[in-house]
């Protein structure tokens, strides 16, 4: 049995299947409380069957995992109470409005009602959609969506939120605000598990691990990977090791 | 050229990947088919019925044994009161009564019986139905026992039936069901099919892609142009087989008109689907908006003629109505284009009209 | 039960913003009620025939007079020749082609006997039974005249028995009260099952469902969220179908409106079980449409409004026991027309709620949280 005592997110052995095609395979690692997790990877590495797994929307084929102190077979319920999750489509109801989603998702997280008007008129506030409040969702751009579904991800304060690709597609300013977002969630003790494919944000990571064909790779700090290669940037370190993937085409 | 056929190729991909909805749109046809082929007939089978016999004796035994003994009703109950009666019926248990009044026994002798047959109206189609045959049950019994000794004045009505001398309900079905195939593929897939690009957004790949608006409709609608031939062709096939139901007329002919009714059918599922901007939106159009007044008001299932006023001209603006004409005239009658010439030239004017419409919104669309 | 409320909120907020879908759920169906009454219309009120009167009698004269003044036949012309009336028949001109052959009177008169040829178009063969039953029923009551006319006799000794038909609860076998409870049964069978068979699909094919997978929220709870806010559009178009069935073509109501509302409540969680089933195993809005068009297509036809079950094979009409909106539109006729009571239907309430029972287990366990 893992212990989940410092740690929030333990994997053993963690793989998933289709058919004959391994998708994760025997992924083994921890991740620290108020840690910003780096889940690095090439498009169909298994990054995102890996967060799947994990937040319990898919049923792993073999290994154990513990998420927040509850087991990914037995307690999958459990779990979702405590996480938050961001997928890599955008997920928020279009023909809703910005406050209708935030009322909508804080009441199925089993918010009260006074803290709901709360948290919908700071979060409101903080995103700068004031003006925006009424209007429908499928009319803000792409980043302000992001943030958007960034922050109804924490909006019940989860003990870890599971963010898929969050800034691809999103330009550079806005991937930066959305930074300063992952790092304040973060500072509240937020756990953050990130998977991305942009290798400059991985700098940001306190820790990062590196999924090839399924498979992880490493798993340590960037400064920590930048002198274990003894290259200059993640990328190279990313590329380093990416090279010999037999899935890249 | 080229980029055509690559396009069409990727919409042939959608369709032939997703076997359920192939599934549904090859095995429904064919089961609607064997269904009321076999399952709709003209004369009531095993409907259950009551008797109230309150004049029991030789020749009402005699009457009621002959009625049961058919294979048109079934005796469920004796009754003995109109309280059981009322019952009987409000529990469903029966859809007729019998009911042979006291002395009925004297009065057959004296020449001046009666007989009450009492149904459940509230169908009145079999309510009809089981009288009639009652009826027609109680009347040979009669003549039977009459004898032929009796010389009065009758008329026989000699009947031929024309068309359909069976009077199978598989050569009611076959042309119906071949028509609204060819309008659901047609019209109703297509819809969906462009709405669901709207709704993921795989569209606006098209509209910046240099294929022309009239190449980007006519590949979309090409593949289910050729799925509804298939289908309509495989419903025939089945139809001659399994119900002996042939094309008596001219099949080059036959296939023809079902190319021009899947044009017609074809501009209308375009013209749906730049109006609606959803798969459900689309869906509940052609639902109510086409496939409903298809059946209802087409002459499939209810016959134009009874139709109040109104209704018998609004059912002129229904390509289905022509087209079922059309069809049933070439496969029932094995008549030519001599005959239905008026028909498919008002099909052909609905057709230029709703792709000239959609053509023209398309374009609007895109600017 | 919090967030069941939250979630009513958000499927109630998209129904009503969804300004096409609007007028199509509420609009459209009240529009086919209407004309679909009007349309839907089994009795032969004009049957087109031609007439070759090859005799040209004061008796065969008399005969055509009976068939013109009947209201069910309509004079399309007389004929010159048998060639003629074929092709009236070919060119869809009539329906009908009576044939009075030559010497009718004579024959009638001197061998107490005569034919008369009638040529129906069956392609529709039921219609086709029923011109013919016209067709001889006029026949028939003629050679009555003529019996008792030419030889003085009572009309008694020519039918030593007769026949009284008479019908219950719809003494003048008025169409609409089949159709009007009907057509409501398909129309609220219809906009329950397509709405709530693509609902959740719609949300797996935007991936909106993935976000709702992640949060606490129980799968019941989920379904309920789904299925409520269809029930009540449901109920409500029952109601106002009801009312325009009851005010513009004065259906009789002769039961509890109460035990009528009951059962449709039970038999719409039938049907929106069914919807949320196939939308649990669909992958796409596309296929979750067909699979809930093959069903009801089937369930129409077979539910014994057009054609009743009892002219069905027994195969047949075993079907129907698993076909709930033969169930439904039994109890409307039932209630409506016959005024049946609750005790009478009890039954019928075991079953649905049964089968409505099986639905819900079976949208329940379809749809998953986790693949």
């Amino acid at each position: 049995m893992l212990k989940p005592a410092e740690h929030t997110i333990t994997a053993k052995n963690l793989t998933k299947t289709f058919g004959d095609f391994t998708a994760v395979d025997a992924i083994t690692f921890e991740v620290k409380k108020g840690e910003i997790f780096g889940f690095l990877g090439a498009n169909g590495a298994g990054k995102t069957t890996a967060i799947k797994m994990l937040c319990g929307l898919s049923s792993p084929s073999s290994g154990e995992a513990n998420i927040a102190g509850f087991d990914i077979y037995k307690q999958p319920e459990d779990i979702k109470k405590n996480i938050g999750y961001m997928s890599q489509h955008f997920s928020l109801y279009g023909d809703l409005t910005v406050e209708e989603n935030i009322r909508f998702y804080a009441g199925i997280y089993g918010l009260k009602s006074t803290e709901i008007k709360e948290r919908s008129v700071a979060l409101i506030k903080e995103l700068g959609l004031e003006n925006y409040a009424k209007r429908f969702v499928a009319e803000l751009p792409l980043g302000w969506k992001q943030k958007l579904a960034f922050s109804i991800a924490i909006i019940h304060n989860p003990k870890i939120v599971f963010l898929d690709e969050p800034t691809s597609g999103v330009d550079p300013i806005t991937r930066r605000q959305f930074w300063g977002m992952i790092y304040s969630a973060a500072a509240k003790g937020i756990t953050v598990f990130v998977t991305t494919h942009y290798l400059d944000e991985a700098e940001y990571c306190d820790r990062v691990s590196i999924m090839v064909d399924g498979e992880m790779r490493d798993l340590d700090t960037p400064t920590a990977l930048r002198t274990k290669y003894n290259l200059p940037t993640m990328n190279d370190v990313f590329l380093h090791m990416a090279v010999r993937s037999k899935r890249s085409e | 050229m080229k980029q055509f056929l690559a396009f069409v190729r990727k919409e042939f991909y959608h369709i032939f990947r997703d076997k359920r909805t192939l599934m549904v749109l090859f095995g429904m046809p064919i089961a609607q088919l064997l269904l009321f082929g076999f399952a709709i007939t003209t004369e009531v089978n095993n409907a259950n019925i009551g008797i109230y016999n309150q004049s029991p004796g030789q020749f009402s035994n005699d009457l009621v044994q002959r009625m049961t003994g058919s294979d048109f009703f079934r005796l469920s109950a004796n009754i003995n009161s109109e309280a059981e009666m009322l019952e009987a019926f409000q529990t469903n248990k029966l859809k007729m009564v019998v009911v042979i009044p006291p002395k009925f026994e004297q009065n057959v002798t004296a020449g001046n019986a009666k007989i009450q047959l009492i149904a459940d109206g509230s169908d009145p189609n079999l309510a009809t139905i089981l009288t009639s045959s009652a009826e027609a049950v109680i009347m040979t019994w009669m003549k039977e026992r009459a004898g032929t000794n009796i010389q009065i004045e009758t008329i026989d009505p000699q009947v031929r039936w024309h068309y359909n001398p069976e009077l199978k309900s598989a050569e009611m079905f076959v042309p119906g069901v071949v028509t609204i195939i060819l309008m659901l593929v047609s019209a109703m897939l297509t819809s969906i099919s462009i709405t669901r690009e709207k709704e993921l957004g795989t569209i606006e790949i098209l509209y910046v892609s240099p294929l022309k608006p009239a190449v980007i409709i006519v590949g979309k609608v090409l593949p289910f142009a050729i799925l509804s031939i298939i289908n309509a062709i495989l419903i025939l096939l089945v139809a001659w087989l399994v119900f002996s139901v042939p094309v008596n007329g001219s099949v080059v002919l036959l296939l023809f008109e079902m190319l021009l009714f899947i044009m017609t059918s074809l501009g209308l599922g375009v013209l749906i689907s730049t109006v609606a901007d959803s798969q459900q939106t689309a869906l509940m159009l052609s639902l109510f908006g086409l496939m409903m007044p298809t059946i209802l008001l087409s002459g499939f299932i209810f016959p134009i003629a009874n139709m109040p006023l109104p209704l018998q001209v609004i059912s002129n603006i229904i390509p289905a109505k022509w087209f079922l004409i059309i069809i049933k005239n070439i496969m029932l009658k094995g008549i030519g284009m001599a005959y239905i010439w008026k028909e498919t030239l008002i099909l052909l004017g609905m057709t230029a009209f709703f792709i000239g419409v959609s053509v023209k919104k398309f374009k609007i669309r895109l600017q | 039960m919090r967030t069941l409320k939250f979630l009513l909120q958000k499927e109630f907020l998209q129904i009503f913003r969804n300004k096409a879908m609007l007028p199509i759920i509420f609009v459209l169906p009240i529009v086919q009620l209407v004309v679909l009454t009007f349309a839907a219309d089994f009795e032969l009120k004009n049957i087109t025939y031609v007439v070759y009167d090859a005799d040209k009698s004061q008796t065969s004269e008399r005969l055509m007079n009976q068939f013109a003044a009947s209201p069910f036949f309509k004079f399309k012309g007389a004929m010159a020749n048998f060639n003629d009336g074929m092709s009236a028949l070919d060119e869809n001109q009539a329906t009908l082609f009576i044939r009075i052959p030559p010497r009718f009177e004579h024959d009638l008169a001197k061998e107490k006997s005569a034919q008369i040829m009638l040529d129906v178009n069956s392609i529709d063969g039921q219609a086709a039974t029923l011109s013919f039953s016209y067709a001889s029923g006029i026949i028939n009551s003629f050679s009555s005249e003529i019996r008792q006319e030419w030889n003085g006799l009572p009309e008694q000794l020519t039918m030593p028995i007769q026949v009284e038909k008479r019908y219950w609860f719809n003494p003048e076998m008025a169409y609409k009260n089949l159709m009007v409870p009907g057509i409501l049964a398909l129309l609220v069978t219809m906009i329950g099952l397509f709405l709530s068979a693509m609902n959740v699909v719609r949300e797996k094919e935007i991936g909106t469902i993935e976000q709702i997978n992640v949060t606490p929220i129980s799968k019941v709870h989920f379904l309920i969220g789904k299925l409520l806010p269809f029930w009540v559009i449901a109920m409500f178009e029952m109601a106002f179908g009801l009312t325009i069935g009851y005010l513009i073509f004065n259906i009789p109501v002769n039961g509890s409106l109460i035990l009528l509302f009951s059962y449709v409540s039970i038999y719409m969680l039938v049907v929106l079980g069914m919807g949320l089933w196939i939308s649990g195993f669909a992958d796409t809005q596309q296929q979750a449409m067909f699979l809930a068009w093959f069903v009801t297509v089937i369930f129409i036809l077979m539910s014994g409004l057009f054609t009743p079950i009892e002219n069905m094979p027994d195969w047949a009409q075993k079907l129907t026991y698993v076909n709930p909106v033969a169930y439904l539109i039994k109890v409307l006729r039932s209630v409506l027309l016959k005024g049946s009571t609750f005790a009478q239907m009890q039954w019928e309430f075991v079953k649905i709620s049964l089968f409505a029972v099986t639905m819900l287990i079976l949208a329940v366990r379809g749809y998953r949280k986790r693949n």
